[in-house]
């Protein structure tokens, strides 16, 4: 319920929003939970395994109970905690993990069930029979237990990512944080304040306190406005640092949209990287409850919980409460309630002798055994004392086990937090992650006074260490009370005492992990699921690794700590990947043909991240192989154009340049002349064939290289890190000008008449022969002609800066129509490529050589090159490899298909007997029957034998004749034409 | 983790490209026999410790990069461009 004259809420501004279908109102400034307590809702959800009744534990984000899916127009997100969420107007959220309804959740047998349903009974007790696990046991288990569900409805919410560099980065803005920011920020240190709430302050906004004289909100307000206005600082609101990583980088989200009915173009969450040089720890802690015998009832939150819906929010869970604790902050909690107005049956105090009070009863030397109560809330809680028990009615309890700095951050890189006794707590240990210290309550400081200090301290040497020099100015008087308290985990007593709440774990649980030896704490942790819960066990790994520590007889610091990983608090797929969705994953590179290509309604293939035409249809054809088999023979025929801009083009200069080339090719090319091109075969260190192409020698110091489009930013990365870490000493410049041309292959019989319309100066067989290369001007244009050929025909490449690319395509169409000839895609050059034994990456797939592609010959014996010395080794050429062949199937109609493996004709065909494979296949319309390459064992000695291929996985079987590779015109009397 | 380039400066991790081990830059000469072509081909060491490491900045200069790196702590004790490095020389 809401009470008047508390809470820093809005009440001017009511927000109306629902519930499981209800409708609700509460105020600007109300997380979902304290509007939810305010209408007093306290049953907030179902537990993770029991589907226990469960209400809100806290106030902050460590919340395990409170999980809700939050559903806004166009939107929704599962597992939204209901104590970080903030109400807006049209608001639906929805309860989780039960069914029918929250009220009545069928599932709740479980908890009866529950002593089958211990530590580790999924190990044991779905063993048998074994199909059974697939088909019964894990769907029952997967829809039984469980959080939200998504609505599997494709994410259509934007996330953004974005980059901060800040001196100092200070992670939490309570009393610590907003010090030293302020002292660092006055002193002009550039920094970054960070805060995972609406706004900072921390604690102070959920306490009644003075800070120099004024309310602490005041203070909080005042120095606000300082920080604003100070130009070196920034403060950031809503975002939680999630990660702390190498080299001062820090993760963080942000949640920009989550609070809003309408994002009106806004990301729902971004995703910070932030560089730092230093980072202040300043996180706080977070409070532990004490494991009791129904503690996890709806209406049992923590003492410090209680006392921020009371403060910030003006929400009392109900009018009749009951404290328990181990320590000074529990009284406080109920000083608190009383002065509101609410009755405080008693304070229940492990500690015998702690201070009695008129206002309530003090019950000192006491614990909470047992909390009695329904779905809706508390009824009564049964103290135990030396003397016997007793039974008190309340309507909530507020417990407190002590607080634990949160020390997350600092533990990310690898580094174990230490125990401090005085406050049976870990604290982060100097230096775990370079720059950065704790300081406040993160460090175990958990007087306001003690936080100013420690954050003003840890500023001022920040500042130094940055070469700033900093003053501490005087420090705001504030609270100084000390922390006392004496350790309580768990109150023993039967039945089941939850440490875990989000995953069902109990002290039982930990108790049998450990009787079955999993003493260890990662085992324990794994066994019993203890803190793997999406709220990590924040607000009890502690507690289970103390009770872990009594039952083995060990000490807590002896037992240690599991390992803290990031983040910090979940953070979506979504904004982690930020950017990368969709076209974001997967650029689309375009040549400049590609509309003209479009239009003419070719289907595109992607070729990387290259858009290429697989086939140019004509009306009347009603398949691909229609349209591939006119395109091959029209380049037979006639000429056909096709845009190879996608290959890679290297421009390399300089006075060693063909020095260079003949390094990392392992062919020469120094005695190339100028105006010719040369094939090139690039192999890796390791003595494999990396890639092919042609390389054009411009002039005596200017060539280009071609690679695979396929291979081309693996080659120019190889070419760098040859000549700059293997050969420096080479005078050479590389630059990739891949994108700078347009070229286009003009392929076929009348390839020269072609180009002889569109040249400005004409061109013959004598002054460019087969391999010539040089400049040409076309309409005024400035381009390249490289007389090279892939299809086997009488060709040409054609080179224009990219701006003219689409024009000059365009041109070179219509004119090759004009001569009977057209457009062909990828299919058909395939079919070519393959007609004429040439290889592309489906042969040069990083596993052959050069003597398994029959180039062995091209290793020049005069040079040193690149792979060179590795490709002479035993085992890499020879009879024992399987080397590239031609192969045709035996009968006109047999089909071949890439992938499917070759065995001698009456081998069984198993692995023992594999012989080699296919790479490439095509029907070639030339020849009128299928053709492959392959690679067959000794396969160059084996031309005219019958070898059987055999495609297991499309159970296709065909005997084949092992034939040359080049198929079609072996004497290359047409490319010469 | 932040690199930083002798030409760039310090940039993110996400600029740069991993190759391995700078042994790498030790090419041996042709004829150095079998043993010695295989340790610079194939053989590691897999310190616990100081490494030297080879990054490209492929998302900025280009430049080949020999990163001193603690593999224990990730902290990165110096960086130099590949081609001053000594023995970068085939």
């Amino acid at each position: 319920m809401r009470l008047d004259g508390y809470g820093r809420i809005d009440r001017s501004v009511p927000v109306t929003f629902s519930f499981d279908g209800k409708s609700f109102v509460g105020f600007q400034g109300d997380t979902l939970a304290s509007a939810l307590l305010a209408n007093d809702i306290t049953l907030m959800g179902r537990s993770f395994k029991y589907h226990r009744p469960r209400g809100v534990l806290s106030a902050g984000s460590e919340e395990p109970n409170a999980l809700m899916t939050v559903k806004r127009s166009g939107g929704g997100d599962p597992n939204v905690r209901a104590t970080v969420q903030e109400i807006f107007d049209g608001m639906q959220a929805f309860s989780q993990n039960r069914w029918p309804s929250l009220d009545w959740d069928l599932l709740s047998i479980n908890d009866l069930a529950a002593p089958f349903l211990t530590a580790g009974f999924y190990y044991k007790t779905f063993m048998w029979p074994k199909p059974f696990w697939e088909k019964v046991y894990e769907p029952f288990i997967r829809r039984a237990a469980g959080l939200g569900a998504l609505d599997r409805v494709h994410n259509l919410d934007r996330y953004e990512k974005a980059y901060a560099f800040c001196d100092l980065l200070v992670i939490g803005g309570g009393p610590a944080g907003l010090m030293a920011a302020l002292t660092a920020g006055r002193a002009g240190v550039d920094v970054i304040l960070v805060d995972e709430d609406v706004q900072p302050g921390g604690r102070l906004l959920a306490e009644d306190e003075c800070i120099d004289g004024v309310q602490a909100t005041d203070w909080v307000t005042a120095t606000l406005e300082e920080l604003e206005a100070l130009p070196t600082v920034r403060v950031m609101t809503r975002t939680a640092v999630t990660g702390a990583y190498d080299g001062g980088v820090y993760g963080a989200i942000e949640r920009v949209g989550h609070h809003r009915a309408t994002l009106g173009g806004l990301p729902l969450e971004c995703f910070w990287r932030i560089m730092a040089k230093r980072a202040i720890l300043a996180a706080g802690s977070i409070e532990r409850p004490v494991a009791f015998r129904n503690n996890d009832r709806p209406g049992v939150m923590t003492a410090g919980a209680m006392r921020a819906y009371l403060h910030r929010w003006g929400v009392v869970p109900a009018q009749n409460v009951v404290v328990f604790g181990n320590n000074d902050d529990a009284h406080r909690t109920a000083r608190d309630l009383v002065a509101a107005g609410v009755h405080v049956a008693a304070l229940v105090d492990i500690r015998p002798d702690v201070v009695k009070s008129d206002a309530y009863q003090v019950i000192a030397g006491a614990v909470v055994s047992d909390v009695s109560g329904g779905r809706n809330g508390v009824e009564s809680v049964r103290v135990t004392t030396p003397n016997g028990e007793s039974r008190i009615q309340c309507g909530a309890l507020a417990m407190s086990g002590g607080w634990n700095p949160t020390v997350h951050l600092a533990c990310h890189m690898n580094g174990r937090p230490v125990w401090n006794e005085d406050i049976s707590a870990f604290v982060p240990a100097p230096d775990m992650v370079p720059g950065l210290r704790a300081v406040g309550a993160a460090q175990g400081v958990f007087s306001t006074h003690g936080c100013l200090r420690d954050g003003a301290e840890a500023a001022v040497e920040v500042a130094r260490e940055l070469g700033v020099s900093a003053t501490e100015t005087a420090l705001p008087e504030a609270d100084d009370t000390p922390y006392a308290l004496r350790p309580l985990w768990a109150v023993p007593h039967k039945g089941r005492a939850w440490l875990d709440f989000q995953n069902d774990v109990t002290v039982k649980d930990v108790t049998q992990a450990a009787t079955e030896n999993f003493r260890s704490v990662e085992h324990m942790k794994r066994y019993t699921t203890q803190g793997m819960a999406t709220d990590q066990g924040k607000s009890s790994n502690v507690a289970a690794l103390a009770v872990l520590a009594d039952v083995t007889g060990r000490s807590i610091p002896e037992t240690g700590t599991t390992t803290f990983r990031p983040p910090f608090v979940p953070v979506s797929i979504g904004a982690m990947g930020a950017g990368a969705q969709g076209k974001g994953f997967a650029p689309e590179r375009k040549t400049t043909s590609h509309a003209a290509t479009v239009e003419r309604g070719a289907p595109m293939i992607e070729a990387g991240l290259w858009y290429r035409p697989s086939y140019f249809p004509k009306a009347d054809e009603r398949t691909w192989r229609e349209s591939c088999d006119r395109e091959v023979t029209m380049v037979r025929d006639s000429v056909g154009v096709c845009d190879v801009s996608t290959l890679g083009k290297i421009d390399i200069q300089g006075p060693d340049a063909s020095a260079f080339l003949d390094f990392v090719y392992c062919n020469t090319f120094s005695t190339l002349k100028p105006g010719r091109v040369r094939y090139g075969l690039m192999l890796r260190e390791d003595g494999h064939v990396m890639d092919d192409g042609t390389t054009a020698r411009l002039d005596e110091t200017h060539f280009v290289m071609t690679t695979t489009t396929a291979a081309a930013g693996q080659v120019m990365q190889h070419l760098e890190w040859v000549h700059q870490g293997v050969r420096p000493d080479l005078d050479v410049r590389i630059i990739s000008a891949t994108e700078q041309w347009a070229q286009f292959a003009v392929a076929g019989p009348k390839s020269r008449e072609l180009l002889n319309g569109l040249l400005d100066e004409s061109i013959d067989s004598e002054g460019w022969p087969f391999m010539a290369c040089g400049a040409v001007s076309l309409m005024g244009v400035e381009g390249r002609l490289f007389r090279i050929s892939f299809s086997g025909e009488h060709a040409y490449e054609l080179a224009v800066p990219s701006r003219y690319g689409d024009s000059l395509y365009r041109e070179l169409i219509a004119r090759a129509e004009g001569l009977g000839g057209g457009a062909y895609g990828m299919e058909a050059l395939n079919v070519l490529r393959i007609e004429k034994g040439f290889i592309t990456h489906s042969e040069i797939h990083g596993r052959v050589t050069a003597d398994d592609i029959g180039m062995g010959r091209m290793v020049s014996s005069k040079k040193d090159c690149v792979g060179k010395t590795m490709s002479e080794r035993p085992g890499l050429s020879g009879a024992e490899r399987e080397q590239l062949v031609g192969l045709k199937p035996i009968g006109a109609v047999k089909q071949l298909t890439a992938g499917a493996h070759l065995f001698e004709r009456n081998a069984a065909p198993n692995r023992a007997n594999d012989h080699g494979y296919i790479t490439s296949v095509g029907f070639s319309p030339t020849l009128g029957h299928f053709i492959g390459l392959g690679f067959l064992l000794n396969g160059r000695a084996r031309l005219g034998e019958t070898v059987k291929m055999v495609d297991h996985l499309r159970e296709l079987e065909t005997l084949c004749e092992v034939i040359d590779p080049v198929m079609f015109d072996p004497d290359g009397g047409r490319v010469r034409g | 983790m932040r690199i930083t380039c002798p030409i760039c400066g310090e940039r993110d991790i996400r600029e740069f490209t991993y190759k391995g081990d700078a042994v790498a830059l030790d090419r041996p000469a042709p004829d150095a026999g079998d043993e010695v072509w295989d340790e610079y081909m194939h053989l590691r060491d897999n310190p616990a410790g100081v490494t030297r490491e080879l990054w490209m900045h492929s998302g900025g200069c280009g430049a080949w990069l020999v990163v001193t790196r603690d593999t224990v702590t990730h902290e990165i004790v110096g960086v130099a461009l590949a081609r001053d490095v000594e023995g970068a020389v085939a």
